[in-house]
């Protein structure tokens, strides 16, 4: 069962403000959805390895060259909150 | 004649017998899209300048889905979050289709962040479906099938990351592929799932869709889970020749849910491929009812860390002011976030943080990639003894819009054939294969052992020459 507090809960881990409405939805929404996925618990899983990659691929190396970067000015268009070359954020430190 | 009915091949033909040009063919798309597009609604935003287009244009102009960057473009996963977004970068796909001398046409639509399958979560609005404006054109590439379905585009990119590309291409009427995981570079994709995406072509016929696979193919350094593996001339492998193919037919792909329509178009292609000397077994893959349960633990963990660098800070959207709740800094990220994402998108950032977080990780993350493994080994199984796998794309033709959009669930199981190729990293693609008594067009799905496209293609070609369907046109 997925309380309101519950999904109050993760909507904080997710840093998403809900509505009271959405939660009210979204409590009902994933009932319903982790219902369905309730039957992996009747797979045997004994001795199975997880899958987390397809590709059978370790340690990923490129040459160890300096290369040059994005320069501060390219990112600007990232985001309309660029001021004084640097990204603008609330107050964080009080 | 129209250039903009044309398949990319046949205008290479026109641009090398001197009888085109691409700024013919780029006049005539932008002619289409200003005649039909207030109907489909396919683009988010259309390049009228030729402003991102590459010198000296020698390709065919091509539209991108609104996931893939373009440098200097704004690109937003038709999501509001992503509003003024210009990615200081092109991604590696851009950057091989500009070198091939490929202009942009424009971004196509999409479910926001690619989750869904009807392309109605959109921040734009839903795009409809060209052979029925009251259906769905399937998602989330619904933009990249609609626009090729409807002439509005030569030729698309999508991607899939459950059967995004796929499903689309079934429910318009076109080709789909998704390749091997890691044959094509996901640098420059905004992920989604990412030991799952794929980009992929997204065209009007088979040949086309070998053209295509061969610009985007390749390992890139900047994507590490690419493969070093060399890319073939796919249009090598456009034989009319299946003898001796062996081809399973997996049980559990025909039971209750499969529109019976769907299920004769189905029999009457794979009797078509036994006239031309392939040979058919059913086969069974056991762990098939688990997949889209799977898929939705395993996506969704992958979602939601993925889109926690969405908070206000460096990309697209900031929302202000903040009502004072927890910390100015966490205010603007939870406000942020509330105003920027979706419903859908937030359903599945929950559903993926609630499978990660501490007490539930073992019960759904962990046993999901458990699961998988041996949804992995069923596939692996087939190929020991068969070419390829014959299924449906999609258990049912193109729904009308709004029919499942308050059904999560029920939307989610539209994706239960696409999905299984997801989570064991093989190719897959879907092709015509007939329409319904509604008009609507039928998919069907064909999918080989990882890296090998090439007999995926020789399948396809064989049936589709065989066939007419892919030369049935909409009209709008």
């Amino acid at each position: 069962m997925i309380s309101k507090d519950d999904v109050r809960y993760v909507a904080h881990l997710s840093r998403i403000h809900l509505q009271d409405q959405e939660v009210e939805r979204l409590s009902k929404d994933l009932e319903n959805i982790l219902h369905y996925v309730e039957k992996l618990q009747k797979v045997d899983i004994n001795n199975i390895k997880q899958t987390t990659h397809v590709l059978p691929l370790k340690n990923v190396f490129r040459e160890d060259v300096v290369r040059t970067s994005l320069k501060q000015g390219e990112v600007k268009g990232l985001t309309q909150n660029w001021q004084s070359d640097s990204f603008k954020v609330p107050q964080v430190i009080e | 004649m129209t250039l903009n009915t044309l398949t990319a091949h046949e205008l290479f033909d026109l641009i090398k017998a001197k009888q085109t040009n691409t700024k013919s063919i780029q006049a005539a798309l932008l002619d289409q899209i200003q005649k039909t597009d207030h109907k489909v609604k396919a683009y988010v935003r259309v390049f009228e300048n030729g402003e991102t287009a590459s010198a000296p244009e020698t390709g065919i102009p091509i539209a991108i889905k609104d996931n893939i960057c373009i440098k200097n473009t704004e690109t937003t996963c038709a999501s509001r979050i992503l509003k003024g977004f210009k990615p200081p970068y092109d991604a590696t796909v851009i950057k091989k289709l500009r070198n091939a001398g490929t202009s942009f046409i424009g971004h196509v639509n999409m479910d926001e962040f690619a989750f869904g399958s009807s392309t109605e979560n959109s921040y734009y609005g839903p795009t409809r479906n060209p052979w029925n404006l009251d259906c769905v054109p399937g998602g989330s590439s619904g933009g990249s099938a609609a626009a090729v379905a409807s002439h509005e585009a030569i030729w698309a990119l999508g991607s899939d990351t459950g059967g995004s590309i796929r499903q689309p291409a079934a429910f318009c009427g076109v080709v789909g592929l998704k390749p091997t995981y890691g044959r094509v570079s996901r640098y420059g994709l905004i992920a989604f799932a990412s030991s799952l995406d794929q980009i992929g072509p997204i065209t009007k016929d088979v040949t086309d869709c070998a053209l295509l696979l061969n610009i985007i193919a390749g390992h890139d350094e900047y994507d590490s889970t690419s493969a070093e593996m060399a890319v073939p001339d796919y249009t090598r492998a456009l034989l009319k020749d299946v003898k001796n193919f062996k081809i399973g037919i997996p049980k559990e792909y025909f039971i209750e849910g499969l529109d019976p329509e769907i299920k004769s178009a189905i029999t009457a292609a794979i009797e078509n491929l036994k006239k031309q000397g392939a040979t058919f077994k059913e086969m069974s893959l056991p762990h098939t009812e688990y997949a889209v349960a799977t898929y939705y633990i395993v996506a969704t963990a992958e979602a939601s860390s993925n889109l926690a660098r969405f908070d206000g800070v460096q990309y697209g959207l900031r929302e202000q002011p903040f009502p004072a709740r927890r910390t100015p800094l966490i205010d603007m990220y939870e406000e942020t976030r509330d105003k920027g994402f979706g419903a859908e998108v937030k359903r599945r950032i929950m559903l993926g943080t609630y499978a990660l977080s501490a007490g539930y990780y073992d019960a759904y993350y962990l046993r999901g990639q458990k699961v998988r493994t041996l949804i992995k080994n069923d596939f692996d199984k087939i190929f020991e003894e068969c070419q390829a796998i014959l299924t449906p794309t999609a258990p049912t033709t193109a729904f009308k819009i709004g029919e499942k959009s308050s059904d999560p669930l029920s939307m989610y199981l539209s994706d239960i054939y696409t999905i299984s190729a997801n989570l064991a990293g093989i190719p897959a693609i879907s092709i015509p294969c007939g329409f319904a008594k509604n008009g609507l067009p039928i998919g069907l799905q064909i999918m080989t052992k990882p890296f090998d496209e090439e007999t995926l293609l020789r399948i396809a070609y064989t049936y589709e020459q065989n066939t007419d369907w892919h030369k049935r046109k909409v009209s709008l």
